[in-house]
């Protein structure tokens, strides 16, 4: 492991964070219609506004409001909640573990399920079982996942099928089960997409792989089909796939919104709607900024991985 | 050697016979035989070449015998006889206890075929423990270390714990050539091993393939386009043509004696060093095989053809039976008799003016590196181009040669100002060409053409002819639309295009022609130089020939001055006036074209010419092998850049102090501490034993 | 050769480009036309096809079940499914294709300039280009709306804005491998502008990629334009809307699953539609790509 290149990841990363905080800070108070607005709603009084906007430290200069921003940010200050008065850090915090541990499950069932599906499908090429993966991913890519919510609590909620609960959250302490139970059917929801995403990119670029010139050379040296899936195919062909899982993060990250409002989920992304649904602009900022940062960190984890599992890449350049 | 062979033949056994092979591809337009009727045999111990152009059949054929032929490729018919086993009927589990243990196919192209994310040790050890069953891993790794020691590689065991991408191609080559020796086979099948090595390396590789018949029992097919590999290294070979055989026999008789039309035509063809033979391009094109003509399938291209041969299988006709030559040719009696027909060039001697460009102590780096990069880790750029000056004068062609990697084309390509130069002087007419006014640069623009390597990405893919050439007409000519039309039809003519082709675009050219547009496109503005980067190494050979007369005589008819870029010193021989020789970015010796071949050498002119393999298999060259590969061009030697592989280095006067060009006479210039009479005296082989 | 040059001439003029016969005879391409047409029809049409008024409520007939009056049924407030359907296909398509043209417009030239200058401005415009992208893309259209009132034109420019970064790192990957091909250093031989590099030698022959990155993302974008109107930063009543129907429907799916379904399946049928169709263009305009990313 190269340091050098570590540290220079590490500090394009901090980078990366820094200027997506300064992007929702300029969103949210430099575009027109301007935040006291937002708050108040268009009809309001300019004594109001100016009020508002004194009480928020809005009428300092932008500069000084950008820094104080981004160092909150840097030092997870997000200020306090318009409509609790609460520290907004404090809010989100537990809401972040529940929808991180949603995502995670989320993520399990996709690489579960998508890449031995992929891996087969690649190496079953144009079969049968190949046309039945494809076409089954196929109609899965097309649904957003508010349908697929909205139609697995229709089936699974009520009788006939009463198998799941229509929402909420039992945290892990109280048993493995509840909590599973509870997480199932919005981690099922929120894969139809990614899941099918995951599967085509393992697919192609198994198939890419199957057909490269070195697998040609392993089957020429004699090697049996099973060893050439795994022992020549797997580790290059599922390269791509580590990239794609962090994209997935990023996809689920936003996601989360849908589902957590769909299934009364407290995580992060019910958060998110409440706070644009109150015009809570220090939890809207913060709820957008964390995900966002969690979807960083987990590309900067996916380039890790990956150069570790590809010798080509030397960590040095 | 060769009577005690002939003799020995009838006793041999044949290790594998191929007999009247076809194979048949599925494409999308219905059927095409990409192999037609095909024989060949290799006995145990013998090394059979097998010739011929790019889509000729040959590595399909080589698919075919271990059958590995594409899914919508099949055997349709013939037999395909392996050390008694029917190839085309064994079941998989047979076939896999054959591949990779009996018949090793090692493949061109080593930099994909080896597994990127395996090390080189295990990748060998893989084939060792599925055929060998060796009592250990450390037995296996045993063989793994002891074969990479045979292939020459440099230290096995450190080897065998790298990646590919860690090793150069010559190294990436010989691990294949480990990866199919490992488990002693019968049968080698090496399909291009060359292409793609510069000269020393494929020298090299010659060589150890040369030694390692002699340890290995083993039948050898070698697969290639160079016919100077084939005569270098082959007992046999045979000439694939659209996918028919046209002749086989033995490399002495087919070379010396061909039988057949294309053999004849295929070597009269062939540039080669220090002949005084005059290339005679062969007319036409490889067919389609989509669309292959009744009769001969060479007629259309054949000055002996007569309608007898349109019609009607032609037969193999036995030409000598006694050696195992033979022809599919009706005139094939002909054919033997008028191999001496070669015309000679006669030398002209042409006249040069003054200098049109200048060079002057020109230096271009590449990567610099970002302030980031240079301030965490020690960062060298890339001397592509360190201290070169040179001049070309008008209506002169200056050849510059050099291997991969040894910045020729930088140089060619800053000299156009493509690249900012980082250092020294371009002066072009007088004028450096840093200093140039718009106007000035414009018409320096006009002036001065280039040419690329590769014809097809030289043109616009979405453009047409029309498109491409009416261009530069626009930008540097006063012409209007009709004037245009008629330039272009001109230029054309004058590159031996017909008209017709203005509407087409480059992908339904051939190479050839492609190369041929590129080439009008140069012209058309009438300029007073032209770089050519490597014009003609992408092309078949017999494209190439014509592509080099073209080039021979539009540079009289212009009086355009060329600096013609190649690998091949037999190409620039065919040109040039003059040539340059490249070494890691510097000159190292210029010399009129003739003195070039002569004593007294650079070194490293010696052993490039000593490694460039020749078409008459009777000449035994002497080689110089050059220790390691070329150093990094980010961090070249000390001293002179050569005195790491130098077989002739002096000592630490070598390593410390850089040598200049000094004239030895004729204006040659050679870089190099020693003086002319050292560079005169041959150099015995030394050490030739010592890094096995 | 007069007569050769003209019928020449003829060829290249030919009304249909033997490329869109490829496409017609693209499989994908054929059966994702099929279900768009139709829809794209409905868009275009709206009202007048429509056999009620979307708008019109009649609470008498609420809940209604597919194949009376209402071919399709109504909903909570009796609307008249279908014409909603119809009606909401406008709003939806504008949404996903007008997105996509607007990144097009935006992220083409940013990708053109970068892939060809290389060096600095390159990195500066792809870094800035990182930003955006490492935004969830939803979360993006969800702050943006957030701030700009919702209507048709702002959620179009968000997702424009959203997916303008994707379209110029496609473009400029293209265009950094064309700048590599050596007609474009004969180009630069010849002494010709920037501008003609870039547009007239470069352009022409990195559409392929951008083409098809394009339509691969309208699927994308009708998604993320449903969801936000889902999440009632769309549009909002009382214009139909497919992604603000299903929103209205979950409250009600245990008294009408209809109400739920058929601006599901609507929905569904479009997007497949559109990946269909990404994906066939993908087959025959740039069958080296195999993949993408989001």
């Amino acid at each position: 492991m190269n340091y050098v290149y570590l540290l220079k990841r590490l500090v394009y990363m901090l980078a990366a964070v820094l200027a997506v905080s300064s992007a929702v800070f300029a969103i949210t108070t430099l575009v027109p219609g301007n935040v006291a607005n937002y708050i108040l709603g268009t009809g309001a009084t300019e004594e109001r506004v100016a009020q508002v906007e004194a009480d928020l430290g809005l009428d300092r200069p932008v500069h000084v409001q950008y820094l104080d921003f981004v160092g909150g940010v840097l030092t997870l200050d997000f200020g306090e909640s318009f409509v609790s008065g609460q520290p907004v850090s404090e809010m989100i915090w537990p809401r972040l573990i529940r929808t991180l541990q949603l995502a995670a499950v989320a993520m399990t069932i996709s690489i579960v399920t998508a890449i031995p599906l992929g891996i087969v499908a690649a190496a079953k090429r144009d079969t049968i079982v190949d046309q039945l993966v494809t076409t089954t991913s196929y109609i899965g890519l097309s649904v957003p996942s508010f349908v697929s919510a909205t139609l697995l609590l229709l089936l699974f909620t009520s009788p006939p099928l009463e198998l799941f609960p229509r929402g909420g959250y039992v945290a892990l302490k109280n048993g493995v089960i509840p909590w599973l139970h509870h997480l199932l059917l919005p981690a099922i929801a929120m894969n139809t997409v990614i899941l099918a995403y995951v599967l085509r990119q393992t697919r192609s670029s198994m198939v890419e792989t199957l057909e490269s010139e070195y697998i040609r050379t392993a089957r020429l040296k004699g090697v049996a089909e099973s060893k050439v899936l795994f022992g020549h195919a797997f580790r290059n062909g599922l390269l791509p796939t580590v990239t794609v899982l962090a994209l997935n993060f990023g996809w689920m990250m936003g996601a989360v919104v849908i589902i957590e409002e769909i299934f009364a989920y407290p995580g992060v992304g019910e958060m998110i709607i409440q706070a644009v649904d109150s015009r809570d602009l220090p939890v809207l900022q913060a709820a957008i900024l964390v995900p966002t940062i969690a979807f960083i960190i987990a590309n900067f984890v996916a380039d890790i991985v990956y150069t570790l599992l590809d010798p080509r890449i030397t960590l040095g350049e | 050697m060769t009577t005690q062979r002939q003799a020995e033949r009838t006793e041999q056994e044949t290790l594998l016979e191929v007999d009247s092979v076809d194979v048949n591809f599925e494409v999308p337009d219905g059927q095409i035989q990409a192999l037609r009727n095909v024989s060949l045999e290799v006995e145990r111990g013998e090394t059979v070449g097998l010739a011929g152009e790019s889509g000729s059949g040959k590595s399909t054929l080589a698919f075919a015998i271990v059958r590995y032929l594409d899914a919508n490729g099949w055997v349709d018919s013939g037999s395909i006889r392996f050390d008694g086993m029917d190839m085309l009927s064994a079941s998989t589990e047979q076939l896999r206890s054959v591949r990779g243990n009996r018949i090793a196919h090692v493949a061109q192209n080593p930099g994909s075929s080896l597994n990127p994310s395996m090390r080189i040790g295990k990748q060998i050890r893989e084939s060792v423990e599925l055929h060998q069953n060796p009592d250990s891993k450390a037995a296996a790794n045993e063989r793994v270390y002891e074969v990479l020691d045979q292939v020459d590689l440099p230290d096995p065991e450190g080897m065998a714990e790298r990646y590919p991408h860690e090793l150069s191609g010559g190294q990436q080559q010989r691990a294949m050539l480990a990866v199919g020796l490992s488990c002693n086979p019968d049968l080698l099948i090496l399909d291009e091993p060359t292409t793609g090595l510069d000269v020393t390396t494929q020298a090299k590789f010659l060589d150890l393939l040369e030694e390692l018949k002699s340890e290995y029992d083993a039948g050898i097919l070698l697969i290639t386009h160079n016919l100077g590999v084939i005569a270098e290294i082959a007992d046999r070979v045979n000439l694939l043509y659209a996918g028919e055989m046209l002749e086989s026999g033995p490399v002495e008789s087919v070379f010396t004696d061909p039988a057949n039309p294309y053999t004849q035509a295929l070597l009269a063809t062939t540039p080669e060093m220090d002949a005084d033979k005059k290339i005679r391009p062969i007319p036409g094109q490889i067919p389609e095989l989509d669309d292959i003509p009744p009769g001969c399938i060479f007629a259309d291209r054949c000055e002996y053809a007569t309608e007898n041969c349109r019609t009607g299988e032609v037969p193999m006709e036995t030409v000598d039976s006694a050696t195992g030559h033979e022809s599919r040719c009706h005139y094939w009696s002909d054919v033997i008799g008028s191999t001496a027909e070669l015309e000679t060039e006669t030398e002209t001697e042409r006249t040069h003016g003054e200098a049109v460009m200048t060079i002057d102590s020109l230096r271009k780096y590449y990567d610099e590196g970002s302030l980031l990069t240079n301030l965490l880790t020690d960062h060298d750029p890339v001397k592509a181009v360190n201290d070169v000056s040179l001049t070309i004068h008008e209506s002169e062609a200056v050849g510059l040669v050099g291997e991969s990697g040894c910045g020729k084309s930088t140089l060619g390509r800053t000299l156009l100002k493509l690249h900012e130069a980082t250092g020294g002087s371009i002066r072009y007419d007088d004028r450096d060409i840093d200093e140039l006014s718009r106007s000035e640069l414009n018409e320096f623009r006009s002036e001065c053409q280039i040419i690329f390597q590769d014809p097809e990405g030289s043109l616009n893919p979405s453009r047409t002819v029309r498109e491409i050439l009416a261009r530069p007409l626009k930008l540097f000519t006063d012409l209007g639309a009709e004037g245009r039309a008629e330039r272009t039809e001109e230029l054309l003519g004058q590159v031996n295009l017909g008209a017709n082709i203005v509407g087409k675009k480059p992908h339904e050219l051939s190479g050839g022609q492609q190369q041929r547009v590129a080439i009008a496109r140069a012209f058309a503005a009438r300029p007073s130089l032209i770089v050519l980067d490597e014009p003609v190494s992408s092309l078949d050979v017999s494209v190439q020939a014509s592509i080099l007369n073209l080039l021979k005589n539009l540079c009289v008819e212009y009086g355009t001055a060329y600096l013609l870029i190649s690998h091949d010193l037999s190409v620039i021989e065919e040109i040039c006036d003059r040539v340059a020789v490249m070494y890691l970015g510097e000159i190292i010796e210029t010399a009129p074209t003739s003195q070039v071949f002569e004593p007294p050498y650079h070194p490293y002119t010696r052993a490039l010419l000593s490694s460039i393999p020749l078409l008459d298999p009777e000449t035994e060259t002497d080689r110089i092998k050059l220790e390691g590969d070329v150093p990094e061009p980010r961090d070249p030697p000390t001293g002179c850049s050569f005195h790491t592989r130098c077989p002739q280095k002096i000592g630490e006067e070598c390593e410390q102090s850089d040598p200049s060009l000094e004239d030895v006479g004729g204006g040659h210039c050679i870089s190099c501490h020693h003086d002319t009479t050292e560079l005169d005296q041959p150099i015995e082989n030394q050490k030739h034993d010592d890094n096995r | 050769m007069a007569t050769d040059t003209s019928s020449q001439t003829e060829s290249d003029r030919s009304p249909i480009p033997p490329v869109v016969w490829r496409l017609l005879s693209n499989r994908r391409v054929v059966i994702g036309l099929v279900f768009l047409v139709p829809m794209f029809v409905m868009a275009v049409l709206g009202e007048t096809i429509a056999p009620h008024d979307p708008t019109n409520t009649n609470v008498q007939m609420r809940y209604d079940s597919p194949g009376g009056k209402f071919l399709l049924g109504t909903d909570h407030l009796g609307r008249d499914l279908l014409s909603r359907i119809i009606v909401g296909a406008r709003t939806t398509l504008l949404i996903g294709f007008g997105s996509i043209a607007l990144a097009l417009a935006g992220g083409v030239p940013i990708g053109l300039a970068a892939g060809y200058a290389k060096g600095r401005t390159d990195e500066l415009l792809m870094r800035l280009m990182d930003i955006v992208i490492s935004i969830p893309t939803l979360l993006l259209g969800l702050l943006i709306l957030a701030v700009l009132s919702s209507n048709v034109i702002n959620v179009t420019l968000a997702i424009g804005i959203v997916y303008a970064p994707r379209i110029a790192r496609v473009t400029r990957s293209a265009t950094l491998s064309a700048s590599e091909e050596s007609y474009v250093m004969a180009a630069q031989a010849r002494g010709e502008s920037n501008t003609h590099i870039l547009f007239r030698e470069i352009l022409p022959n990195v559409t392929s990629p951008i083409v098809v990155e394009g339509s691969v993302r309208v699927g994308y974008a009708i998604m993320i334009g449903t969801s936000l109107s889902f999440l009632g930063l769309g549009t909002g009543p009382p214009t139909p809307d497919w992604g603000f129907m299903i929103a209205e429907a979950r409250d009600h799916i245990f008294q009408t699953p209809w109400f739920l379904v058929w601006p599901s399946l609507a929905l569904l049928l479009t997007v497949m539609a559109t990946n269909l169709i990404g994906d066939g263009l993908r087959d025959v305009l740039d069958p080296k790509e195999t993949g993408d990313s989001r």
